[in-house]
């Protein structure tokens, strides 16, 4: 049966509350997630408390402020700081966004947090985890070798069997058009990790994301392999353990809609045979 | 457990990240069961509509004014019809739930028999009664 609580070495305890610092009159408190695979304990919230006055808007701002002045063993993945790596993608309130785009203020937003979140927290506090459901390396680093392993089993890439023009492969506008809200995904696993199908059954659907990508090359005009990407996905599983659940399009911190895409496809798959 | 289990079992298996999504390939199905759903959810709005309209009728009348009722061919069709696609949808739903939630291969091959085995069993039961009632014989 799928797997609805977590198993004993999982269970999350209470952790270090750090001082605040010394003479800080704007705080902010953040309740993080911490695991060392090495300590062989279990799971931790730990506690920091962020002086606004020296820290940046931003959720990753904040991280960062506590990893430079507070506690150098705070894990996590930042590259571009601009929302367009993916890499900072995490569980912010209850929400998974990228730290990069979500402003402090923003993420305690009732627009933002998920209502059962705003009812437990009392206390003001910004609390992050992980991306759901993933197996986590360190403190706020998932492991995402099963999710890219997916993406590159949709084949992202130009397929054809007509010889290469010698210029580029031309496109209408019109068609260059239907790739817009598609080519535009980071792959942060934002969507896929906030989607129940993909916890319960990550090994074999493919997840919002990569389905996503393999419309962005169903759709794409100059593609030649259209019927064999769909054979491709034409699987009970790998397409359609999709339920329409909308949290994909809900947590896109691009604003993309892969919940449309794959209703697109699915629509494809009737099409050809009815 | 199946065999293609203990290969996707990390813990006992070394495969490549590759191999494990790949899996046992693609299943060529799934694409008929989606359009029944839809279509079969479609019929049921206009089906249940008329299955109600049929049952209020028989308020208030006696078992044989009620049997006369549904041995009329409309009524008779209208029925067979409806218990259908009602069980159509209803198998196809349940199993989609088990394929969510039962993951050991031998409790979900179990599971989505026994959800088949009951709708079959309830769509012949339903049938039987239907034609029994339609062709004249009233029990």
């Amino acid at each position: 049966m799928a797997q609805f609580n977590l198993p004993k070495n999982s269970q999350i305890t209470q952790g270090r509350t750090w001082a605040p610092p010394p003479g800080a009159k704007n705080l902010q408190t953040f309740k993080i997630y911490r695991w060392n695979p090495d300590d062989g304990a279990n799971p931790r919230i730990d506690t920091y408390q962020v002086d606004r006055d020296d820290c940046g808007p931003m959720v990753l701002d904040a991280l960062l402020w506590i990893k430079n002045k507070v506690d150098s063993t705070l894990v996590f993945r930042r590259s571009c700081r601009e929302g367009i790596c993916g890499s900072c993608a995490m569980n912010i309130e209850g929400q998974n966004a990228l730290a990069c785009t979500m402003g402090i203020d923003e993420c305690k937003s009732p627009d933002n947090a998920l209502p059962v979140m705003t009812r437990k927290d009392k206390d003001g506090a910004v609390r992050i985890y992980p991306l759901p459901h993933m197996p986590v390396l360190k403190d706020l680093v998932p492991d995402l070798t099963n999710f890219y392993a997916q993406h590159a089993a949709i084949e992202p890439w130009l397929q054809t069997e007509t010889p290469a023009p010698e210029k580029e492969w031309r496109q209408t506008p019109e068609d260059r058009s239907k790739l817009d809200g598609l080519y535009e995904c980071i792959l942060c696993a934002c969507c896929s990790t906030s989607c129940p199908s993909y916890w319960w059954n990550g090994d074999k659907f493919l997840g919002p994301a990569a389905l996503l990508q393999a419309y962005r090359w169903l759709i794409d005009s100059r593609d030649e392999n259209t019927g064999d990407r769909l054979d491709a996905l034409h699987d009970p599983f790998r397409l359609y353990r999709c339920h329409t659940i909308m949290n994909c399009a809900n947590t896109c911190p691009k604003s993309l809609n892969p919940a449309k895409a794959i209703a697109e496809i699915k629509k494809m798959m009737v099409e050809r045979v009815v | 457990m199946a065999k293609e289990e203990i290969r996707q079992d990390t813990r006992v298996s070394i495969r490549t990240p590759r191999a494990r999504v790949r899996g046992l390939g693609v299943a060529h199905h799934g694409a008929g069961h989606w359009w029944q759903q839809r279509v079969t959810a479609a019929a049921n709005i206009v089906l249940m509509l008329a299955f109600v309209v049929i049952v209020a009728s028989m308020a208030g009348r006696g078992y044989v004014e009620a049997t006369h009722l549904i041995a009329k061919p409309l009524v008779s069709i209208i029925l067979i019809l409806a218990l259908l696609s009602v069980t159509i949808h209803m198998r196809i739903g349940m199993q989609v739930v088990i394929e969510d939630y039962v993951h050991g291969q031998g409790t979900k091959i179990a599971a989505v028999f026994a959800n088949n085995a009951y709708a079959v069993l309830v769509a012949v039961a339903c049938l039987y009664a239907v034609l029994r009632i339609g062709f004249g014989q009233p029990a």
